[in-house]
């Protein structure tokens, strides 16, 4: 199925172009010692952007929610459903998030609470996205 | 013509709102027809001559005519953060004779257009920066108690048009959809924060069952209802378990249906509104806030947190505390915001994790617990205005059939979404 790719701007680019490399980054304040991703133009803290740089994370983290849909409104969805929307958090910073279909699992019987690590499939030619599967079932 | 105040309430610590009992609503008019969509041609149907229709029954409502108002406070598209009907599908057509020459007065209706269109002479006061009704109406309630306007009217386009609700065809996924769209993430959000409450507090999607079912046939007793007007049969228990899923544990009968309608209220001053021909029912407060999740996900904590800021600055700028409040109008555009909102607020004592419970017990429209006795969005279709017209309607004992048998002296109605709420307190009495 071809899914939709993203559009790196001036803002994410880093972001998509480490993924390409296998690496997984967020955005980091050295000065509030603050992680923030998705990625934007300046420090959720301290607004500025002068020391905002890109910090690779662990790639480790867990299932904290999960949604089955069955009727996306994104038509390249269609022929999936239903399919998992997990919501992964990161191991060092819970409140950071990324979304997983975790391929494999079957659909409704997410692991919720379970260890995850991410891993990076090609959604066109040129571009990665990152993609999580279990380690450990809690 | 200013149309930029600052007319927020959004500020921590809220104080009592300074225009406390002195604004009043005092006139409401719906749209006679409610129709599922505008077919893009029927000239008479689109949302601007919805529009029009409701203004002329508000001003009548109140015992006012067109010359009286001097004032127009709209919300364009009716939605939050500014978007209209015509910029989501983004309809490609040859437009109309004048008026009729852009998507204003189609698929969104400004204050210009309403002022023009009516020929509002002595309206001097054009505003179409409201949002979701809520603000729209506390934008008004602050323009009021101000001095910009001494006779309001308000209106409030809610539309539908051809074709299936925000399907994208897209491969490409830029700017916040690249985030997204590559994981078939959309309306996967309600269905994810509701799994999480599910499994916080014990419950599951098929106890939303009693409260879905009332909202239907408390809805099927409001005649703007697209219910009532369309599919008047019962709706029940069966039914609602019966629904597929859309974003388990969303299913259909969970998200409201989109219709296409129009409504407007007369805001006045409480001493101009003694003498018009409705009992006032009083505005004590308007508060708004407005979030954004720490990352690509709201979760049940934020919902938590913000329908709780919310929750807080209501009561201290009204002053009420939830034993105060007879009606309670909490939305429900996705049947789970209620939940929601209705924890926040504490209603009837009901806290975190409750609301099933409360759902179980009697919140029948005779009840001691008439929750939403308008019927919400579920039992009138996605107007969203029943959350303004039914609690006025009880304070003035007016509700006909739908009438609450509880005492109906004070009210709150809360919406639109946790993460951008509006929150408006009325009274029968000014303080």
């Amino acid at each position: 199925m071809p899914r939709p790719i993203p559009i790196p701007d001036a803002i994410s680019k880093p972001f998509w172009d480490a993924c390409n490399e296998k690496r997984l980054i967020v955005q980091y304040c050295d000065i509030c010692d603050y992680k923030q991703f998705p990625p934007e133009a300046d420090c959720r803290e301290c607004g500025w952007h002068l020391h905002l740089g890109w910090i690779e994370t662990s790639g480790r983290g867990f299932i904290n929610g999960y949604s089955v849909t069955y009727d996306s409104r994104i038509m390249a969805w269609h022929e999936e459903q239903p399919f998992n929307n997990a919501v992964i958090s990161l191991e060092e910073d819970p409140k950071i998030n990324f979304f997983s279909n975790l391929p494999g699992v079957p659909v409704n019987e997410v692991p919720v609470g379970s260890k995850v690590e991410v891993y990076f499939i090609p959604v066109s030619d040129d571009q990665m996205i990152p993609e999580w599967r279990v380690v450990d079932e809690s | 013509m200013a149309s930029q105040i600052h007319w927020e309430r959004n500020e921590d610590p809220v104080g009592i709102w300074e225009h406390r009992g002195k604004v009043a609503l005092v006139g409401r008019g719906h749209s006679a027809q409610t129709d599922r969509r505008w077919d893009g041609v029927s000239m008479d149907k689109t949302l601007g001559a919805k529009v029009v229709e409701a203004a002329r029954a508000a001003i009548e409502d109140a015992g006012l005519t067109p010359d009286d108002v001097d004032g127009v406070v709209s919300s364009g598209g009716g939605q939050a953060w500014h978007i209209s009907l015509g910029s989501q599908w983004g309809p490609l057509r040859d437009f109309f004779d004048p008026p009729y020459d852009s998507e204003d007065g189609l698929t969104y209706v400004t204050a210009e257009w309403v002022r023009r269109q009516m020929g509002l002479q002595n309206a001097t006061y054009v505003n179409s920066h409201g949002e979701t009704l809520w603000n729209l109406m506390g934008l008004a309630a602050q323009v009021v108690g101000d001095g910009l306007s001494e006779v309001c009217l308000v209106t409030y386009p809610n539309g539908n048009i051809e074709g299936r609700y925000h399907q994208n065809p897209s491969l490409d996924a830029p700017g916040r959809n690249q985030w997204t769209y590559p994981y078939g993430w959309g309306l996967s959000l309600q269905g994810y924060i509701f799994e999480q409450y599910a499994r916080k507090y014990g419950t599951n999607h098929d106890r939303m069952a009693p409260f879905v079912v009332q909202e239907h046939a408390n809805g099927l007793l409001w005649p703007y209802s697209y219910y009532a007007q369309h599919e008047p049969g019962p709706f029940t228990e069966e039914d609602y378990l019966n629904g597929r899923w859309i974003a388990q544990n969303l299913s259909i009968f969970d998200c409201d249906r989109p219709v296409q309608a129009g409504a407007a209220y007369i805001v006045t001053t409480a001493e101009r509104a003694k003498d018009m021909k409705q009992k006032p029912v009083y505005i004590l407060d308007h508060t708004e806030s407005a979030f954004n999740p720490r990352s690509l996900v709201q979760t049940l904590d934020d919902t938590e947190e913000w329908t709780d800021t919310q929750a807080r600055r209501s009561y201290a700028g009204s002053g009420l505390r939830p034993e105060d409040i007879d009606v309670f109008a909490p939305y429900d555009g996705f049947a789970v915001f209620t939940q929601y909102f209705l924890e926040a607020f504490g209603w009837r004592g009901v806290k975190r994790g409750d609301a099933h419970d409360f759902y179980a017990d009697d919140i029948s429209l005779k009840g001691p617990n008439p929750l939403n006795s308008g019927g919400g969005n579920m039992g009138t279709g996605r107007m969203r205005t029943v959350f303004i017209t039914d609690p006025m309607e009880q304070l003035q004992g007016r509700a006909g059939e739908r009438q609450v048998a509880i005492k109906a002296e004070t009210a709150v109605t809360i919406g639109v979404l946790p993460i951008n709420a509006g929150a408006l307190a009325f009274s029968t009495v000014p303080d």
